[in-house]
């Protein structure tokens, strides 16, 4: 009876894998190109006042300029494993950085809502912090990711999460790592110096609105933080005195999306709001390594900081998006000289900002941007413009919620 | 209090208890939860990751798909890329062994019946293309009888202590099914070899399965929303050769369409993309039904 219907209409049947069509064995490579063009008015050194910059932290170099290329490959190793590696080739006046910022190896039959991740990855603290720069709805990092880790925070270690069997997602995880790396530093207890906590809750409201709202938190013993910022063009880092911090970091967040979409479909028109808190804690000592006598100061600070933005995408291709950070610090210390060295000096000021953005995507593989920041990190308040193109070639894999 | 409480507690955060019993599906389009509940019944909770009034292309793995991913036993899915830009992630967040490519719980239905138009160049100038051919095979019902023949032998596979259950259902599925697809093609016969303008290459399995030739399409290259330059391209190539009709589907917009049948002087039809996507179509039967009709209304 069923070979009867087969015979009867001549179709025949070709099962497939998607991997024996397009590329054999060969893992999903795409390169994603960025570059800009940015104009501000001060020249001088970036500054935010209650916060040791390090990392990438900083507006970029003003005029034309490469933002971060980045390569990514990934593909299922084989039946238990799926692997992927992000390089980002940062080039600069001086010469090019390869930064390997992502390599790690991630299980997928382990089952029952388990995944264990190992390597180099984005921690899940927050919700931005494991997005690409590419995914980025602004040019820039939020401020207060730009003043906690140099924009994102890395490590290498071991992430074990859990999705719960329930109707709304629940999700939580562990990390730990060897905090070599800024706002870490010094791979303290023999590099194993980093531990987080995850727990993610979501779901979907009608069919047109769902959300995700996470907690997590953070807990570092730094054995040596170096600040002094990534200052890309800026004449600044002529300074033989580097601050330096150890001791004990703890970071709590909370962070919010609802993304609307009538009927949950995207392509016409949509929105998506975004929320995050931050507050860290930290105590312990700062040293102005190259000083001579050693000047050095106990520290004891709290910072903080949210963010929030609006995007909306009001016809297909087309973007608006608003964004407000807020900042605030509060640190303390037997010499306060050496903390306003270090940059922990919130000299009475509240930094914030305001940013405005336009984005243009021809299709989910180009956009173009045009941003404007009104910027009052410090009391020098600055305004930026700022122009971007971001592609991606090849194979590009899907971006998560 | 505590205990009442906590019973409370996992009484909401437990699935019901009658599910434990029912093969959980998890279908990426409606097309493949509705052939799911024809070939299972009550055996079976099919759920569909997205309705007719979404573009399947652009899904997020959002969180409440993950949760229901996650306890899913049976994925069905057209495959052929056309979850690519979320299918992927969703499986690596959802941790579920069952349902990961290789796995009896994984089933691609484009994958299981030859595809039309596999290109001989792969490049994205030439727009949003899929390697492995046009994915939207749930237009042609000839190819929903052969991916029925698998799918019944899957969930017979997974669920083996009701094996005689869906080789009843399947039968009586296909029945009915192969009378229909008679009636169909009785009735449409006039619509062989009509032109119709489309907002997106999806038609292309009907248009085979029908004889209707596909005068243009809307996009520009697939996945390009329709530009001012392009419809008017469109309108220029109408006066030559007119088509019937402008046709575009239940999740896409009208304004395009609606442009066109106003300057080229024909009708523009919207014709559900999938089951739930217009009123009549409840299921697959009445979603061809429905299909149909609207087309013989406009010839």
């Amino acid at each position: 009876m069923v070979t009867k219907f087969f015979l009867a209409f001549a179709v025949v049947a070709a099962p497939l894998s998607a991997n024996a069509q397009s590329q054999g064995f060969n893992p999903d490579i795409s390169l994603i190109l960025d570059g800009r063009y940015s104009a501000y008015i001060d020249d001088g050194d970036y500054e935010l006042p209650g916060f040791m910059l390090g990392g990438e932290a900083g507006p970029g170099e003003a005029g034309f300029s490469l933002g971060h290329s980045e390569l990514v490959m990934s593909a299922n190793i084989d039946d238990m494993y799926y692997g992927k590696m992000t390089a980002a080739l940062h080039a600069g006046d001086e010469g090019s950085e390869f930064e390997l910022e992502e390599a790690y190896v991630e299980t997928m039959g382990l089952g029952h809502g388990a995944v264990v991740k190992a390597g180099r990855f984005f921690s899940a603290m927050g919700y931005l912090n494991q997005q690409h720069i590419h995914q980025w709805d602004f040019v820039d990092a939020p401020l207060i990711y730009r003043g906690l880790f140099g924009d994102q925070l890395v490590d290498d270690g071991v992430q074990l999460r859990w999705v719960a069997p329930t109707d709304l997602f629940m999700q939580l995880g562990v990390e730990l790592g060897r905090g070599g790396q800024f706002p870490a530093g010094g791979a303290a207890n023999d590099g194993n110096g980093t531990q987080t906590m995850f727990f993610e809750l979501g779901g979907d409201v009608g069919a047109s609105n769902s959300w995700q709202l996470g907690f997590s938190h953070w807990k570092a013993e730094v054995a040596e933080r170096v600040g002094g910022g990534h200052g890309h063009g800026d004449a600044h880092d002529t300074a033989t005195e580097t601050p330096v911090f150890h001791g004990d970091s703890k970071l709590s967040a909370v962070d919010f999306v609802w993304k609307w979409a009538p009927n949950g479909n995207s392509s016409q028109q949509n929105l998506k709001f975004q929320f995050e808190y931050f507050v860290r804690d930290e105590e312990g000592h700062v040293e102005l390594e190259g000083s001579d006598p050693l000047e050095e100061s106990h520290y004891d600070g709290t910072q903080r900081g949210w963010y929030s933005q609006v995007i909306y995408q009001f016809m297909p291709q087309w973007r608006v998006g608003l964004r407000y950070d807020r900042l605030s610090a509060n640190n303390d210390g037997d010499d306060m000289e050496v903390l306003a060295e270090a940059g922990l000096d919130d000299e009475g000021h509240t930094p914030k900002r305001t940013t405005l953005m336009v984005d243009y995507s021809r299709s989910e593989f180009s956009r173009l941007r045009l941003q404007w920041n009104l910027d009052d990190s410090s009391e020098n308040s600055d305004k930026y413009l700022m122009l971007q193109y971001q592609m991606s070639l090849g194979s590009h894999g899907a971006h998560s919620f | 209090m505590k205990k009442h409480l906590i019973m409370l507690l996992l009484m909401w955060l437990l699935p019901l208890s009658s599910s434990w019993a029912q093969l959980q599906l998890f279908a990426c389009e409606p097309e493949w939860a509705s052939l799911a509940e024809e070939l299972a019944g009550d055996k079976v909770v099919a759920y569909s990751a997205t309705t007719a009034y979404q573009d399947p292309h652009r899904i997020e793995a959002r969180p409440s798909l993950i949760a229901k991913l996650r306890r899913a036993d049976l994925l069905v899915c057209s495959g052929a890329e056309l979850e690519q830009g979320w299918l992927p992630m969703l499986l690596r967040k959802a941790a579920n062994s069952k349902v990961q490519p290789g796995q009896l719980g994984y089933l691609m239905a484009a994958e299981q019946v030859q595809r039309l138009d596999q290109p001989a160049v792969l490049d994205r100038s030439m727009g949003d293309v899929h390697a492995s051919g046009n994915p939207h095979v749930h237009f042609d019902p000839r190819r929903i009888a052969q991916i029925a023949a698998v799918l019944s032998e899957r969930l017979q596979q997974l669920d083996q202590a009701n094996s005689d259950y869906y080789q009843q259902r399947y039968q009586g599925f296909s029945q009915r099914w192969q009378q229909s697809i008679e009636q169909w093609q009785q009735q449409a016969a006039s619509l062989k070899g009509q032109r119709l303008v489309v907002h997106h290459k999806d038609w292309r399995y009907l248009f085979d399965w029908l004889g209707i030739e596909q005068a243009a399409t809307l996009e520009p290259k697939p996945g390009i929303a329709p530009s001012a330059a392009h419809l008017a391209s469109i309108k220029r190539l109408l006066a030559d050769s007119p088509a019937r009709a402008v046709i575009y589907n239940s999740y896409q917009t009208d304004r395009a369409a609606k442009w066109l049948s106003g300057q080229a002087d024909m009708p523009a039809v919207q014709l559900p993309y999938s089951v739930g996507g217009s009123d009549k179509a409840v299921d697959l039967f009445s979603l061809f039904d429905d299909i149909i009709e609207k087309l013989l209304e406009v010839m």
